[in-house]
């Protein structure tokens, strides 16, 4: 009785899944919270731990061949689908439909300073949405550099 | 004899089970709340695999995009569309899409894409030719066997950076392919030894 008592607990434990562990990873579903997902977004005010270091990543960085290399990169994956390889605002999505961006070499944006494409990308601009969550201060400011250098190469005058 | 030979028909019968497509899953496709086509976005379109997947270069997951991503193009494509219903409703409601996952790997594994990305492991090498599939499955069979395969000789499996996101195979030759690979192994000290250590992937 005993031994049968012993091996019922012994097999209590074969039931463990070790495939699908009793934890929450990351885009879990979870019953705890209000939008059925593990991950919750931090309430209204909180600051991250790493909030300083964030902000001293979002100075403008010098201009240096890496970080143009960098921004022509990310421009690479997350702008020229809309404006273009060249800046000209005749990418891909824009031929399915999605209204025309202007081109980089009109005179309002040659005219523009820099912070200003970084600020776009942070904050989005009529019908283009916030890159924020997309693309890291430091990204924002290489491809606005890269920005500067498609209107050299497109005849543009910018600073 | 009779036994013998009815034990290893149920031996092979067992081998053949646990490495079937049944089993790992390999080809299968899930149901998922929208009918979203990879080929379409990235074939089609031309969209680079990190602008959804925008953590995959920094962090051990991929990253789903959140329903704002979806909606940067589809509000304004498509944005009638009865097909994409569910993310205009996930926008207004706050509660995400529901994916269900295609490639997952137990949960005593513990992956890190950002390495592999960092080293040149293109995303084709383990996910197949995503850029053909309309609606996306298993391409590979993600048992220990295939991640055994690649660890203990990684030279085969290393591409350029700038070309870890291209679908398409290099133009390379076997040759010159394993001169890259066997290059970046020694930039990095990359020992097949130590990469099939246990806990390499489990802790």
């Amino acid at each position: 009785m005993k031994a049968r008592l012993i091996l019922l607990l012994l097999l209590g434990g074969c039931d463990q899944n070790m495939v699908q562990q009793p934890r929450y990873d990351e885009y879990e579903r979870s019953p705890l919270s209000a939008n059925g997902s593990s991950m919750i977004a931090p309430p209204d005010g909180v600051v991250a731990q790493d909030a300083v270091a964030r902000a001293a990543q979002a100075q403008r960085p010098a201009m240096t061949p890496a970080l143009l290399a960098r921004g022509r990169e990310r421009y690479g994956i997350y702008c020229a689908m809309c404006h273009g390889v060249d800046g000209r605002g005749d990418g891909i999505v824009p031929a399915r439909g999605f209204p025309r961006p202007p081109s980089y070499m009109e005179p309002r944006l040659v005219a523009a300073p820099t912070a200003h494409f970084y600020d776009v990308i942070t904050h989005g601009y009529g019908v283009m949405y916030a890159y924020a969550d997309r693309v890291s201060p430091q990204d924002r400011w290489a491809i606005a550099a890269y920005i500067r250098a498609l209107q050299k190469a497109g005849g543009a005058d910018a600073r | 004899m009779l036994c013998v030979c009815a034990a290893a028909l149920l031996g092979i019968a067992g081998w053949t089970r646990v490495r079937s497509p049944y089993e790992t899953q390999q080809g299968w496709v899930q149901h998922q709340p929208v009918p979203f086509s990879h080929k379409h976005h990235v074939a089609d379109a031309g969209i680079d695999c990190r602008y959804c997947h925008s953590s995959v270069e920094t962090s051990a997951h991929a990253g789903l995009p959140a329903t704002h991503v979806c909606m940067t193009c589809h509000s304004q494509l498509w944005a009638g569309a009865e097909v994409l219903a569910p993310v205009r409703d996930s926008l207004a409601t706050g509660r995400p899409l529901v994916w269900h996952r295609v490639a997952q790997v137990p949960d005593y594994v513990y992956f890190n894409h950002s390495i592999h990305v960092a080293r040149g492991v293109a995303c084709v090498e383990c996910h197949g030719r995503i850029d053909t599939m309309p609606l996306i499955q298993q391409a590979k069979p993600f048992q220990m066997q295939f991640c055994i395969d690649c660890h203990q000789d990684p030279a085969p499996h290393l591409r350029p950076p700038d070309k870890v996101t291209q679908m398409a195979p290099l133009s390379w030759s076997a040759a010159e392919q394993r001169r890259y690979g066997e290059r970046v192994m020694a930039a990095h000290r990359i020992d097949p030894k130590k990469l099939v250590n246990c806990e390499m992937c489990h802790r």
